[in-house]
């Protein structure tokens, strides 16, 4: 695949480093907090007991009135953001994955998703980045957040692309969905990145095949990519952080130059951005064969990142794989 | 009520036991258009709200209201719209709209409909959002109490406990929450399907200054309304002891009081009764 434009679309390549060059760094997520916070007056943030396990103890050490300890309580954590977002501030309610979107669900949509006004919700721990199986491996969030009206839905891919949607994220005209990444993250994109609420960005060129991938799963799109090439197949990446409001526009595009595309999330294959392309796709009229790879519908099994990934065939040797089978099912 | 204006005025003496009755003439009118209603808890709520909306929430200098109001029981709904109505809010052709298709006169409604600062009816919520408020008036630095409403059935929600923990937690002395405790629910008396007594014991020990009063006596809700929210470092905590059908003797023991779907003559009668 090219950069030139087919129909009116034109896709312009994003840098992106080597996924086995790119650096380690600290998460940036508790320092972009307190940047907003010295920016921002009207920011508030509130945690249910893990202000120091989701990088946000040093924005309550900065700006302890403007912190909100709300105790284990999460349903009531999103009701509070509801009304201080009521009273003129821009709430950030902090938790992990399974409890802002399971336990609070209910209390997301009532407080924070039937008006209009600015609130984040920054969730901790996607998809399979804790051992902890079904309790704390967030699998189904993105489906259940992309299902309110008039959420935005967030993946972050890196170090970079997480501080940029946080401060994009705070000035959205409603609710936000965030995934957060906390201790080592690779900063793959390279700054200066502006991240814009709704656009997927072009990573990678290729001929070939191509890969649509979200979050941490385009860093694993592009591990296969990087294979495939070593094997003389040209893989192209499309990087979709916004799950919603989707970018229809863009992944049609994409796949109008593909016979198969393969999705990467880490999430469950039901609901979340396998699904979100498939609709694109299908809704457009394309006859492509689409294969999703993300967490099979179970509950995903214990132990170390990689670990996870190897045993769900989201490594990158087995991602190549499946992109290469989905090919030869496509002809 | 940000941004609503209303007919309010600083220079009457307003007379609360006719605005009383004045709402739930409105609240038996709001119900003939379909023949039914949740008439019961807008007679139950009408001297509360007389007063709440008549006496006790301050205005800013240009009127509006600088108190906050959050009602979590949404189906009461009823009682804040003929109050607003009393206000001149709404208009009395679109009151008797109420439940109507496409009405904005909804029997539950949204954020976002004029006088409604939350989105209640999934019960037990309201007083989470009025916890908000209450911290972020006090951040804001306004001066503004927040009444929240809620009622003795939501009490079964955990949340409500959740809520009632962070607000004494959080020292929120500018927090009212007023507990309507009607004795009635979806399925019965809560004392049979889930007992929430002693409310005032249980919420004072959650930290609360809580004080049972009867919901329909004048001069009880001018002593505790809005004097109880000067509480010490805390907040307060009024539990109403409400009659559904309150004025209107065939209601106040009809056995589907909770919702009432009535013939035009029955409600006709009632509004002969109530004068």
């Amino acid at each position: 695949m090219t950069d030139t434009a087919a129909g009116s679309v034109k896709l312009e390549r994003t840098n992106v480093r080597s996924i086995a060059r790119a650096p380690l760094v600290e998460a940036p997520f508790a320092t972009t907090v307190v940047e907003l916070g010295r920016e921002r007056p009207d920011i508030v943030v509130l945690s249910a007991d893990l202000s120091k396990y989701t990088d946000i103890h040093p924005f309550a050490e900065t700006f302890p009135e403007r912190f909100f300890q709300l105790g284990m309580a999460e349903q009531n954590m999103m009701g509070v953001a509801g009304g201080l977002a009521k009273t003129g501030f821009c709430p950030i309610a902090v938790t992990y994955t399974v409890f802002a979107t399971r336990r609070a669900g209910d209390q997301v949509q009532m407080a924070l998703a039937t008006g209009h006004r600015t609130a984040v919700i920054a969730a901790f721990l996607p998809g399979i980045t804790t051992p902890f199986r079904a309790s704390h491996q967030g699998t189904d969030d993105l489906a259940i957040m992309r299902a309110i009206p008039g959420m935005t839905v967030i993946d972050p891919m890196d170090a970079t692309e997480l501080s940029a949607a946080l401060r994009a994220a705070v000035s959205v005209p409603g609710p936000v969905y965030l995934r957060g990444l906390r201790a080592s993250v690779a900063e793959v994109l390279v700054p200066p990145y502006e991240f814009e609420i709704g656009r997927a960005r072009l990573l990678r060129e290729g001929s070939d095949v191509g890969l649509v991938g979200t979050g941490l799963g385009t860093q694993w799109a592009l591990e296969a990519a990087e294979l495939l090439e070593t094997r003389g197949t040209s893989a192209a990446v499309l990087h979709v952080p916004t799950i919603k409001p989707f970018d229809t526009t863009a992944v049609v595009e994409f796949a109008s130059h593909f016979r198969a595309l393969v999705s990467v999330e880490n999430h469950s294959v039901v609901g979340g951005l396998g699904s979100a392309v498939c609709e694109a796709v299908a809704g457009a009229g394309m006859a492509c064969r689409v294969r999703r790879c993300g967490v099979p519908d179970r509950w995903a099994d214990a132990g170390p990142l990689d670990f996870i990934r190897e045993r769900l065939g989201l490594d990158g040797p087995s991602l190549a794989t499946s992109v290469v089978d989905n090919q030869e099912a496509a002809r | 009520m940000t941004g609503v204006i209303d007919h309010w005025s600083k220079d009457v003496e307003y007379d609360l036991d006719d605005v009383a009755l004045r709402i739930r003439r409105r609240v038996l009118d709001m119900c003939l258009g379909r023949g039914q209603g949740y008439a019961g808890q807008g007679l139950a709520l009408a001297d509360v709200f007389a007063h709440l909306y008549f006496r006790v929430m301050r205005r800013n200098p240009d009127g509006s209201l600088l108190d906050r109001f959050v009602l979590s029981t949404g189906h009461s709904a009823i009682a804040l719209f003929a109050t607003l109505g009393e206000l001149g809010v709404y208009e009395e052709e679109e009151l008797r709209t109420y439940g109507q298709a496409g009405s904005r006169i909804e029997e539950s409604p949204l954020e976002g409909t004029p006088g409604f600062e939350i989105t209640g009816g999934s019960l037990g919520q309201g007083l989470s959002q009025a916890v908000g408020m209450a911290l972020g008036e006090r951040l804001r630095g306004s001066g503004a109490k927040v009444y929240c409403l809620l009622s003795d059935g939501e009490l079964q929600e955990g949340q409500v406990w959740e809520a009632a923990m962070s607000a004494s937690h959080h020292h929120l002395d500018n927090l009212v929450a007023i507990v309507d405790n009607n004795h009635m629910q979806a399925d019965g008396a809560p004392a049979q399907v889930m007992e929430v007594e002693p409310v005032v014991e249980r919420l004072a020990a959650f930290g609360f200054v809580a004080e049972r009063i009867d919901g329909h006596d004048h001069e009880a809700l001018r002593r505790v309304l809005p004097h109880a929210s000067v509480a010490q470092h805390g907040p307060v905590a009024i539990v109403l002891e409400t009659v559904p059908g309150k004025g209107v003797e065939t209601f106040e023991h009809h056995h589907k009081v909770h919702y009432l779907r009535l013939t035009r003559d029955v409600w006709d009668e009632a509004i002969a009764e109530l004068g």
